[in-house]
């Protein structure tokens, strides 16, 4: 399946080959023109004679760690690529290439005095034990710069849903994968971009080079949809269909663009919402400022506890999406100009 | 089966305190293959005897490694279907953040403990840590589909596979004290090979992590000559002051103390010293936290040992230990069961 392999691929900020070798391979038999770039982008390119050229972008990158330091007693240090310190205690992880399994382990709780468990323990006292007793043995294993995933699996959840680690953004991605395996009529770029997580750098790129007249971007964004947590303050709602952005700290949406998609979404009876929150930014901050400027949208799937080891997502939301962004591409087809 | 497999499967097992059963199912079985016979007792206790060789009186020593794990427990399902829950044992509330887990409820449902993320976080509320009230496991089910498959009272595990880091090193959850069942094990399949007039007890007991129970009632029901505790000790670690731990991989840590007969103390170390095993002395001048501080006040009171198995990230879901020290502390505890004899054990008495 696969979201499965997607959400399960090695690939934090600046190492997404693998993630770019499951898209490859499962589009082969729908994409035919290929362009890769400097950054690591992959866009899958669908020309076509007339009609607006149309980017649809999902970023491949997820949150992770780097190894920066091994100690004497074999221990690995790192720095954090877009995670709260609170989320890494007590994880399993998996380091490099080989994946070399490791565990974030913290002072047991024998040790410590009450005050210390009310406090965050700084992802600078924490280390990566890989079970090495030497600096050397360690370094047989791992290297300085290797990048660090959590050992999650993905797997089903709930009624209708799945959990696994990084469907910010890899469920954008496999949306895309899907919308990219119909033909259309107009000229579509397909752009599964990188170094969304440490600055929206790989989109800018891509949009320079693909030179779109329209943008949409594919994300999956913040829900928080508990109890006890304020109902303005959920930002998404779990089953309530693709999140349609207004405004996030990076971009404000194209207003056309967004009318639109809340036309078709009502016409089709295809569930969607409007996303509650503005904080976060996303590849469309970039792509929007491409060149003399793009006309951009936002369009996210609901995942509830992002940029941690573990997340969930319904699988409606993520089928709706692909369904609206399909609809859209077709009322471009017939015509549409922003 | 190998004592690496055996310990797998039994921190892949559930046993939260007072919820013993599928672990002590297996151990069950497992010990049946080394012990003449395995019976349980009320409190849940898993006994195996291994009988000595010879007629007539035999010495007896108890062997305790405790099966149950620490946990959480459902007290509440509430009006959205999400779970609030209490601690079963000493969890530490940061360990529980993003973690998957399991709620054995009428079947076993898998939950997710999540955190608000970042971008929708105060700047306030980073820098602490999240109190575990304020925690909900979620089940992504609907309320009604909850209710009929989870109630209050429900015990709840962390979803963890055992890992192995390097060769020697394995780390799940559950290590504690799993690793004490497996190097009972151990030195059961040792003692296969070895002559001994002791019978031997080899108990998985229950309830430690709550009050040190089923130890409690498992020692007066065996009335051993000799009492010997297996637990895990703090592996050494940095941000722990050294003279705290033992280091990992150099075999069992041998406590000495109040809690500890010294005469049995005196005769496990010169066994070490005989056969070259490594360990590391620990002195506990009063109570050691373990089984052991309950069986040596069993009935007229039981002459003690305790050796522990160094355990990085003690009360984590990735608790730490070596094969290594499972293996060197199976075959001390062998080798010191075949030294006992009846002299030994009267001179336990008088001293």
């Amino acid at each position: 399946m696969l979201l499965k392999k997607l959400s399960e691929a090695f690939g934090p900020s600046g190492y997404e080959q693998e993630v770019r070798a499951v898209l490859e391979e499962d589009l082969k038999d729908y994409v035919s023109q290929w362009q890769r770039d400097a950054l690591g982008n992959l866009i899958a390119c669908k020309p076509a004679a007339t009609g607006p050229r149309v980017m649809i972008a999902a970023h491949m990158d997820e949150v992770g760690l780097m190894i920066n330091y091994v100690d004497d007693a074999g221990l690995l240090h790192f720095r954090e690529i877009g995670l709260d310190d609170r989320v890494l205690v007590s994880k399993p992880v998996l380091i490099g290439k080989q994946r070399i399994p490791g565990v974030i382990g913290a002072k047991a709780i024998h040790l410590q005095k009450p005050d210390e468990r009310k406090q965050v323990i700084p992802s600078r006292s924490l280390f990566i034990d890989i079970g090495a007793k030497t600096k050397e043995e360690a370094l047989e294993r791992v290297k300085i710069g290797d990048y660090v995933i959590f050992a999650t699996k993905f797997g089903e959840f709930g009624t209708g849903m799945v959990k696994g680690k990084a469907f910010d953004d890899r469920s954008g991605c496999y949306a895309l994968a899907e919308i990219l395996k119909e033909d259309y009529s107009i000229p579509l770029y397909g752009a599964f971009t990188v170094q969304e997580e440490v600055g929206l750098r790989g989109a800018g790129v891509a949009g320079y080079a693909i030179a779109p007249d329209l943008a949409i971007v594919l994300e999956g964004t913040t829900c928080h949809d508990l109890s006890g947590a304020d109902e303005h303050a959920y930002s998404t709602v779990l089953g309530g269909g693709p999140a349609i952005s207004f405004m996030d700290s990076s971009s404000i949406g194209n207003k056309a663009l967004i009318h639109e998609l809340v036309r078709i979404a009502e016409e089709n009876n295809i569930p969607y919402q409007l996303k509650r929150s503005v904080t976060g930014g996303n590849d469309a901050g970039r792509i929007s400022l491409s060149r003399t400027g793009v006309p951009a949208v936002v369009i996210s799937i609901p995942c509830r506890y992002i940029h941690s080891p573990v997340s969930a997502l319904k699988l409606s939301d993520l089928e709706h999406t692909i369904s609206l962004v399909k609809l859209f591409l077709r009322s471009v087809e017939g015509g549409f100009r922003v | 089966m190998q004592t690496r497999d055996f310990l797998r499967q039994m921190v892949e097992a559930t046993g939260v305190s007072g919820s013993e059963c599928q672990v002590a199912d297996l151990v069950s079985q497992v010990y049946g293959e080394v012990c003449d016979e395995v019976q349980r007792d009320v409190l849940g206790n898993v006994i195996g005897l291994k009988r000595g060789e010879g007629a007539g009186k035999r010495p007896t020593i108890m062997l305790a490694g405790h099966m149950d794990e620490i946990g959480l427990m459902i007290t509440k399902i509430d009006e959205k279907g999400f779970l609030k829950f209490t601690q079963v044992g000493g969890v530490d509330q940061r360990t529980l953040v993003s973690q998957e887990v399991i709620v054995h409820g009428r079947e076993d449902v898998i939950g997710i403990i999540g955190l608000k993320p970042p971008h929708l976080m105060s700047p306030e509320d980073r820098g602490k840590a999240v109190p575990m009230q304020g925690l909900l496991i979620d089940v992504g089910l609907p309320v009604e589909r909850v209710r009929e498959l989870i109630s209050v009272g429900d015990v709840v595990t962390v979803n963890r596979s055992f890992m192995e880091l390097g060769s020697d090193i394995v780390s799940c959850k559950a290590m504690d004290d799993r690793a004490a069942v497996a190097v009972i094990y151990e030195c059961l399949s040792e003692l296969k090979k070895l002559r001994h007039t002791a019978d031997v007890y080899a108990v998985a007991t229950t309830q430690e992590e709550v009050g040190l129970r089923g130890a409690t009632v498992s020692t007066y029901g065996i009335n051993p000559d000799i009492g010997i505790a297996l637990d895990v000790c703090h592996g050494a670690m940095p941000g722990v002051p050294e003279q705290d731990t033992a280091p990992m991989g150099n075999g069992p840590s041998i406590a000495f103390g109040a809690n500890i007969h010294p005469k049995v103390f005196e005769q496990v170390t010169k066994i070490a010293k005989e056969y070259n095993i490594s360990y590391t002395p620990r002195p506990v001048p009063a109570g050691t936290g373990t089984d052991l501080w309950a069986m040596q006040v069993v009935r007229a009171g039981i002459p003690t040992a305790l050796l522990s198995i160094p355990s990085r990230y003690m009360h984590t879901s990735v608790e730490t230990v070596s094969m290594t020290d499972v293996k060197l502390m199976g075959r001390l505890l062998a080798l010191f069961i075949a030294s006992v004899d009846a002299a030994f054990v009267e001179g336990l008495l008088c001293y």
